[in-house]
């Protein structure tokens, strides 16, 4: 069986006719932002000696008289209403701590979660005992942000049929800051899989189930045996994310569908090398910016 | 990862002062084929380059690689700030005879714990309360000035993570001999036995993050020590400047909107 070798080459510079208007102030740790005492001081800044000084590496925003700096890479600061895909790391006595790649654990609390049948009532003592029968550490689930504590913490609750435990798919983990905030996180995509795109850089995709369960609560996980047809579309979709994410482009429905068509001609595992995922990525640039006019 | 040799830049005089920059081999997984991405905040450190003056080339300075972590800590959580919990570790091959270091050992812990004090200087733990960052640096060659190195490689594994600080942590080590200050010194000047002294500066105040000296120096000499390692440490700065505002200008031109 033949097997291809690639030895690691230097990275090439980028171009700078990629990216558009680039009018951004970039700072970097210590750098002054303004003399100026009249601005607030938001997220990335803090104030010394009279000036406003960064404490991260990234560009800076301004909103009226906020000032504040988004750093490139950051774990993941929860807002509420946020969609979430986490994973119970521990079981509690009345909550799960589930893990969402921010600063600290996220917590479920028995009492935001349904119960199965969707039945309303005040959570007993049984319940607590079963609760390990509803999910358990190493279980991902997906959920939406409550509340956020005042140290950062997040509280989640899946008081929706269509939160809940999830069942046989693949995981992507990105960074935070590479997901768009849309209306809606849950997309059916046309190519036969679907796909959740959690605000916290946790991107589950799926074969899309047949018909809605209605009655269901999330709980009981499909484990029957994929089609082949599925399994493939759902690791070209994982590739082409994959390669999205390495080139930094702005993960929504659309720019994941755009590169799975750009990503047909190719074979899934070609997808990997870097050649390829250049081209396929800037193709869908283009057509990203076509369809912007 | 594909690493290029530092260029030694080496201007030797016996008569003035003497000043040795070397470059550090600081490798980012941007030398990889294509970006990685690490969850945790990984970052290895960059490749940078410099020269100064007509060189000889005459080895490479010490070679750590940082990784970093922060998460919520249960067990020592601090109410109102983020603990730092730096770890130091030196592989086997990196000096020049093979030496197989236990991980609890002395010297390890006397660094992770100058590294700790260094970077809950520079940190802004206020805004990260009952969380624990996590800082492991490895040292893979090791050729005089480790400390300094650390210190480096850690300031880019911090500012990677996007964790706050106020400002870069620049380190360098200078000695005194033969009455000439002199900066960065390697494995087999600091052997020689004089005065050696760590300084590790935060660039744009001046303000000295940790200061450490071992062996007896005449107060007198202090003042030029002190002076020379001042001037390399913000010689470091700016090329770790330059690199990471490069990368900043990068990746932002790849996320365009």
């Amino acid at each position: 069986m033949a097997m291809e070798m690639r030895l690691p080459v230097a990275r090439k510079p980028l171009s700078e006719s990629v990216g558009r208007d680039t009018k951004k102030h970039l700072v970097v740790p210590g750098d002054t932002i303004t003399t100026d005492t009249g601005f607030m001081r938001g997220h990335g800044t803090y104030m010394g000696e009279e000036k406003l000084i960064a404490s991260v590496a990234g560009s800076v925003e301004r909103v009226n008289k906020l000032i504040c700096v988004k750093a490139l890479k950051t774990r993941y600061n929860g807002e509420v209403g946020d969609i979430v895909v986490g994973r119970i790391t521990e079981v509690q006595q009345k909550r799960w701590k589930v893990e969402t790649n921010s600063r600290l654990d996220s917590v479920l609390l028995l009492s935001s979660m349904n119960l199965p049948g969707g039945e309303l009532r005040r959570r007993s003592a049984e319940d607590e005992l079963a609760m390990r029968g509803f999910l358990q550490e190493g279980d991902l689930i997906s959920a939406e942000v409550q509340a956020v504590f005042s140290d950062g913490a997040v509280s989640l609750h899946t008081r929706s049929l269509k939160y809940g435990k999830l069942g046989q798919g693949v995981l992507v983990q990105v960074s935070p800051s590479l997901v768009k905030r849309q209306k809606t996180h849950f997309h059916d995509l046309p190519c036969g899989a679907s796909v959740i795109l959690g605000n916290n850089g946790f991107i589950w995709i799926y074969p899309t189930p047949e018909h809605k369960e209605e009655d269901a609560g999330g709980f009981t996980a499909n484990l029957e045996p994929i089609s082949l047809a599925d399994r493939e579309v759902i690791s070209r979709l994982r590739n082409c994310i994959v390669s999205l994410v390495t080139q930094r482009v702005m993960l929504y429905d659309t720019s994941i569908l755009y590169c799975y068509e750009a990503s047909l001609p190719h074979q899934i595992k070609d997808l990997l090398k870097p050649e390829i995922m250049e081209e396929v990525v800037m193709e869908t640039r283009q057509r990203l910016l076509e369809q912007e006019g | 990862m594909s690493h290029v040799v530092g260029k030694l830049g080496r201007r030797q005089s016996r008569r003035r002062q003497t000043r040795y920059l070397r470059t550090y081999q600081l490798s980012l997984p941007f030398g990889w084929e294509g970006m990685r991405q690490g969850r945790n905040g990984e970052a290895l450190l960059r490749e940078i380059l410099s020269r100064r003056g007509g060189g000889l080339e005459t080895g490479h300075a010490a070679l750590p690689q940082a990784a970093l972590q922060i998460r919520g800590s249960r067990a020592r959580a601090l109410p109102d700030r983020a603990l730092v919990n730096c770890q130091y570790s030196s592989a086997t091959f990196s000096t020049g005879e093979r030496k197989r270091r236990p991980h609890g050992d002395r010297k390890s812990c006397e660094m992770g714990l100058q590294l700790r004090q260094t970077f809950e200087a520079a940190v802004l733990t206020q805004l990260h309360p009952r969380s624990q960052i996590d800082i492991y640096v490895q040292v893979l060659q090791a050729d005089g000035g480790t400390y300094a190195a650390c210190v480096n490689a850690a300031t880019l594994a911090v500012l990677d993570a996007g964790i706050p600080m106020r400002d870069f942590v620049c380190a360098c080590s200078a000695g005194f001999v033969d009455s000439t200050a002199l900066a960065d010194l390697s494995h087999v000047e600091e052997a020689a036995g004089g005065p050696q002294l760590a300084l590790a500066l935060l660039p744009a105040s001046g303000q000295i993050a940790l200061l450490e000296m071992d062996a007896r120096l005449h107060e007198d000499h202090l003042e030029q020590v002190l002076e020379a390692a001042a001037r390399a440490a913000r010689d470091v700065h700016t090329l770790l400047d330059r690199v990471v505002r490069q990368h900043v200008r990068e990746a932002s031109v790849l996320l365009g909107d």
